[in-house]
């Protein structure tokens, strides 16, 4: 079988990850939405459309950039970012809200709900709601509200509800949690944009044919630049949308090594973690079989980062798949490395990484210090920081 | 449509006891739902032995999980209690086995990860050691459902499949032909926990599900007052109580006054 052949999901699911495990109330939604996906997905009307606001809404393509005094201040390999940091709204969220805003409209459904952990992908979906005249209401832990409360506020201008979710850990997991028994209730009004490639089949395979476009411009323009395609591509893994995103396009590329961070908080022998795929081991959550933190006894474990972004138990069918047949190799890289990486990068580059991609930067120099000079490295900036700069003083 | 020639097909089975206890002789069954471990799991079996001998047709037995997505606040937070106090899946069945011994048909219910996790064939000969009857897994549609439920059925236990509001008719029949025991039909498009009024559309799902079926029906889902048992007679076999009474055990009781008050309206 064709890698091509081996990632597009049969049955919903990635070999033997994925699946639909959700209350019968929103099998015959997730079957619609399936159906739509592919009919808009084949739309060259469609296709149009989302081009366009790609182009002038989004700000697509993003540039790549070579980050020079980095590269210099780990040994010398080539380091270049794709800067999703620059997307409209501060990260790479956009692209899949954009599409599955424009389908909500092609389904006549009016109201929005999303999750949001970092408030990234919650002020990502209250602007296509805006700009599409749509109702928005966003869910979001109480813990996370206060450490991305500059996010709360902009959801807030840009007309969307925030809701607080004050039960179990407060952070992402509970708020998709909520935003699902919402669905449940409200699944003939509402669409639900999930933020990244988890949840129930098909949003893991829609949510990345949207950020697909990271890595399909990335490799090209790193083609035209370099005449070649770099060593090894490094994405920050939560949910892990924006690494599916740039992965996508350089998985047939067998001598580009692709890695995956997660975040080890501090530490994933402590607990105090948010790698799933390091440190979990399968499971169900939230309608999706993949890696998930849980206990003994398949209760669902809190997490850990200093990364709202990251800090998540499961992560998307998808990436538990490359990870079994070790196409991508995950390693995890701790709060500590991370803070360490967000302030190196801001001081020499002029760039200001939020703290999820910070993740990705040190994990870049650790493989940068092994490839040496002549070495090539592309990360996904998957967004900027202005949003952590709280979590960065309190530390 | 599979009407009359689908009832008659089924009968050719001898009907379990779970079967036997769910179908309405001009009356409508009660099923009382309350969780395992809560709030902790002595009381617990003291509270589902008196509910087992109130009346109720059956009790479905909730096993706690940290993720409740079809569940509302209330059954969410007697979960909740029930994980902070130490209950697990072999806890829940220990407590499902005491409460079985009185002579009540018992049902789980649970979602799927705590069953995947503990090993479905262990689960499900440990829960048929337990004498328990059927088992419900509210996020296992039936696409997903046969690497678990083929170790149910191994293990003689019923596999309860649910029929929403929003099931297409051919969707209903297969979801039928899935089920064992009973179906259990949901009344409200959402989660549970108790409503005022049941949906307008609720008659015609009920009707809708029982032309596929020769098997019991149960309503659940909102269902909390004697009203909604009235309105149910004839259209149901049985109705699922269960924010209402976990809501009498959290304030202390032990519900059995609820039931009786309900059964009044069943007869």
């Amino acid at each position: 079988m064709s890698r091509a052949a081996l990632t597009h999901p049969v049955d919903g699911r990635f070999g033997a990850f994925g699946g639909q495990y959700v209350p019968e109330t929103l099998m015959s939604a997730l079957g619609e939405l399936e159906d739509m996906w592919h009919e808009a997905k084949a739309d060259p009307q469609f296709q149009l459309e989302l081009a366009g606001h790609r182009r002038a809404f989004i700000g697509r393509p993003t540039p790549i950039y070579a980050a020079t005094r980095l590269s210099e201040h780990f040994g010398g390999t080539h380091i270049h970012f794709k800067r999703e940091d620059l997307c409209h709204t501060g990260a790479h969220k956009l692209n899949n809200a954009v599409g599955q805003a424009l389908l909500a409209l092609r389904m006549g459904k009016r109201r929005i709900i999303a999750e949001t952990g970092a408030g990234q992908h919650g002020v990502a979906t209250a602007t296509v709601c805006a700009r599409f005249g749509l109702e928005c209401t966003v869910y979001m832990g109480t813990e996370d509200m206060h450490r991305q409360s500059m996010n709360v506020r902009r959801m807030k201008l840009l007309g969307a509800e925030v809701v607080e979710v004050k039960s179990g850990s407060k952070t992402l997991k509970d708020a998709t949690t909520e935003a699902i028994r919402d669905w449940v209730t409200n699944v003939r009004t509402t669409h639900y944009i999930i933020g990244s490639v988890v949840g129930p089949h098909p949003y893991p395979e829609m949510v990345r044919d949207l950020q697909r476009v990271i890595g399909d411009e990335a490799r090209e323009q790193y083609l035209s630049l370099d005449g070649k395609l770099p060593d090894v591509v490094v994405a920050c893994v939560g949910g892990g949308s924006n690494a599916i995103g740039i992965f996508t396009a350089f998985l047939d590329d067998r001598d580009v090594a692709l890695v995956g961070v997660e975040a080890a908080g501090r530490g994933v022998k402590t607990g105090e973690h948010a790698a799933s795929l390091v440190g979990g081991r399968p499971g169900v959550l939230h309608g999706t079989y993949s890696y998930v933190l849980q206990d003994g006894d398949g209760q669902i474990l809190p997490t850990h980062s200093i990364s709202a972004g990251l800090d998540y138990p499961g992560v998307g069918p998808e990436h538990a798949f490359l990870h079994e047949t070790e196409r991508v190799e995950y390693v995890a890289v701790t709060d500590k490395d991370a803070l360490a990486a967000f302030k190196l990068c801001t001081r020499l580059e002029g760039i200001m990484p939020a703290l999820e991609p910070a993740h990705a930067i040190h994990h870049a120099g650790v493989i940068a210090r092994e490839l040496g000079p002549g070495g090539s490295i592309l990360v996904c900036l998957s967004g900027r920081g202005d949003k952590d700069m709280d979590s960065v003083d309190a530390e | 449509m599979p009407s009359e020639a689908g009832r008659a097909q089924g009968a050719v089975s001898s009907a379990s006891r779970l079967e036997n206890a769910l179908r309405a002789k001009d009356d409508l069954k009660l099923v009382a739902y309350m969780m395992a471990g809560h709030p902790n799991k002595r009381r617990s079996i003291e509270v589902g032995k008196r509910l087992a001998g109130s009346g109720i047709a059956a009790l479905e037995i909730g096993i706690p999980h940290s993720d409740p997505l079809a569940d509302g606040s209330v059954i969410q937070h007697a979960g909740q209690v029930a994980l902070e106090h130490g209950m697990t899946v072999s806890g829940a069945l220990g407590v499902a086995q005491a409460v079985a011994a009185e002579g009540v048909p018992v049902v789980l219910m649970t979602y799927i990860n705590p069953v995947l996790s503990y090993d479905p064939r262990r689960f499900a000969a440990e829960a048929s050691q337990a004498g328990v009857a059927g088992v419900i897994v509210p996020d296992l549609p039936i696409e997903e459902a046969e690497p678990v439920t083929g170790w149910f059925r191994a293990a003689a236990l019923e596999t309860i499949f649910m029929v929403a509001p929003t099931t297409p008719p051919d969707r209903i029949t297969s979801i039928c032909s899935h089920s064992s025991g009973f179906v259990y039909c949901v009344t409200v498009t959402g989660i549970t926990g108790a409503r005022k009024e049941l949906p307008e559309g609720m008659p015609e799902l009920l009707r809708e599900v029982r032309k596929r079926t020769q098997l019991p029906v149960a309503a659940g889902f909102g269902i909390s007052r004697p009203e909604h048992m009235k309105s149910l007679r004839g259209g149901a076999d049985a109705a699922v109580v269960g924010s209402a009474i976990v809501e009498a055990i959290e304030r202390g009781g032990d519900a059995v006054a609820l039931v009786k008050e309900l059964l009044k309206a069943c007869r």
